[in-house]
């Protein structure tokens, strides 16, 4: 059997509408935060990360109308992993043993990582494009979190970070794209020349250090420090996504009206595919869901359920479809898993 | 002047002197790049900073063996150079000087915090503070003829003083006891 306790809501983050979510999946701000009087997190003993970590557990239900607390260093792997999955906590915040842990609201729009490179690291995450109420959340939960802990500040650098890339604001804004035409038209290079000029970073799906697959792309910045938060925000809300959005726009209708039959022929043989298929690897599947998500959007497979498409998103990854089986699997058992879970999700389909 | 590894021109010019030995690397910019020396104009900041606490010579300083411990948590700067994370907040004190170029080439020429304040340092994000802030800061960079990092520090400052007329009234808040720009290097 599957040693898992946690459960989750429905609501996740990914594509669960908002605005402009056929090309925006997600909106996500983060900060990282310090407490005063302890070392960071490389630097500090377990005692002290010990005491951090309780401080924390012992506030998060407070917080931003009550959070749940895990405990990551007594959390069996998979469930790092499916929080990993659930953008809950980050890669590495799932490796190691010293204490360390992380706290979120039932609906996972808001969590704060314990010890992992920072003290605090605070997240809001919401769907679609909506960066200024993300900011809004966010700056109230920090608000919240400063009544109860001291944060390390200093007047010249602002917020102290373990890694000076991170000092100042503190602030990482991070929007989850979905960028299928542009990367049907041999356009991507373009974006990303355009974000790397601003100084923005062009990342995979599983954030830092990754490929895209599947076309999801996500955008963030790089600076903190010499500038306020709503002046970073606004680079986003004001300037580069609704370019990229528009970018995509643009190449979506352009595909579909002159290149129709070939798009119609990525999108249903994508389909037939994972109709079809007994065997599908991550990656391939995170592709091949992409190319149904447009068809969808663009209205090509009308009867198509955008929810189940949206789900798959998320469950075909490997801890989330071990629990869903309900027992460990090896990459040659996912694969077969993947595959039978697909065909019945998207059965009765065209 | 010839690059020392091709035949371009030489534009990068570099001169160690480590324990009296003087070397001179001339280089042009396509090698220097390479070598680390200097940033690509699109290198990331991971990538930046990797470069820059592992290559000394292209911070601007040279290792010694007299480099400053960080006397609350042992920290040294060689250990932020391998790791690329500093040991505690009194390491941004101590090692200031040699962050301060890090921390520009990171940051697109940011030296300084503008943005939230904890209420607890004297209060939440406030305009009217930034304002008074930025314009200090554009005065010093005109003083010392940076007329690059003064350009923009206006182009901020007409931003943020155009926020400040466009935001809501704000909430009166706790005013802030002595100006914290004082403790900011010249």
């Amino acid at each position: 059997m599957i040693d898992t306790d946690l459960q989750f809501a429905d609501g996740d983050w990914m594509g669960g509408g908002g605005p402009a979510c056929d090309v925006v999946i997600s909106s996500r701000v983060r900060l990282a935060r310090n407490i005063a009087g302890y070392p960071f997190v490389a630097k500090a003993s377990t005692q002290q990360r010990q005491e951090i970590v309780a401080l924390v557990a012992r506030c998060a239900p407070k917080w931003a109308d009550g959070m749940v607390w895990v405990d990551l260093s007594a959390a069996p792997s998979l469930d790092r992993t499916l929080l990993v999955e659930r953008r809950l906590i980050s890669r590495n915040h799932a490796k190691g043993s010293k204490p360390r842990g992380v706290a979120f609201t039932r609906d996972e729009s808001v969590s704060v990582m314990v010890n992992e490179e920072d003290h605090l690291r605070i997240q809001v995450l919401q769907p679609g494009l909506q960066l200024h109420e993300t900011y809004e959340r966010i700056d109230r939960v920090d608000d919240e979190v400063e009544s109860e802990i001291d944060y390390s500040f200093s007047n010249r650098f602002g917020y102290l970070t373990a890694c000076p890339t991170n000092v100042g604001t503190g602030i990482r804004v991070s929007v989850m794209l979905h960028l299928p035409a542009l990367r049907l038209r041999g356009e991507i290079e373009k974006v990303r020349r355009a974000v790397k000029d601003m100084q923005l970073a062009l990342r995979g799906f599983h954030g830092e250090g990754t490929e895209a697959t599947g076309d999801f792309y996500q955008l963030s910045n790089q600076t903190t420090l010499g500038r306020s938060e709503r002046e970073i925000l606004g680079d986003f809300v004001d300037g580069v996504i609704p370019s990229v959005v528009e970018y995509e726009h643009r190449a979506r209708e352009a595909l579909l009206a002159k290149r129709r039959v070939f798009l119609e022929d990525q999108v249903f043989r994508a389909w037939g595919l994972l109709t079809s298929a007994r065997l599908l690897d991550a990656d391939e599947t995170l592709q091949l869901l992409s190319l149904i998500r447009l068809g969808s959007c663009l209205g090509l497979i009308e009867s198509v359920d955008p929810i189940a498409v949206r789900s798959l998103l998320l469950l075909t990854q490997p801890a989330h479809l071990q629990r869903i089986v309900g027992k460990r699997l090896d990459q040659a058992g996912r694969r077969i898993a993947r595959a039978e879970l697909v065909r019945e999700r998207l059965a009765g389909n065209p | 002047m010839k690059c020392d590894r091709c035949d371009n021109e030489a534009t990068v010019h570099e001169v160690n002197i480590i324990d009296g030995q003087k070397t001179e690397v001339h280089l042009c910019q396509e090698c220097a790049q390479e070598l680390g020396i200097v940033a690509k104009p699109t290198t990331n900041i991971s990538e930046l900073l990797t470069k820059m606490v592992t290559n000394p010579a292209s911070a601007g300083r040279s290792s010694s063996a007299a480099a400053p411990v960080c006397e609350s948590c042992g920290t040294t700067f060689a250990r932020i150079r391998k790791t690329g994370l500093l040991g505690c907040s009194d390491c941004y004190r101590v090692f200031e000087q040699e962050l301060n170029s890090l921390l520009e080439r990171a940051h697109e020429g940011g030296t300084h915090h503008i943005g939230k304040i904890p209420r607890r340092a004297g209060g939440e994000i406030d305009q009217q503070y930034q304002i008074l802030r930025l314009r200090k800061q554009l005065q010093e960079a005109i003083s010392a003829e940076e007329y690059e990092r003064a350009a923009n520090l206006r182009d901020r400052l007409r931003t943020t003083e155009n926020v400040e007329k466009d935001a809501p009234a704000r909430q009166p808040r706790q005013a802030v006891e002595s100006d914290p720009a004082e403790d900011d290097p010249a």
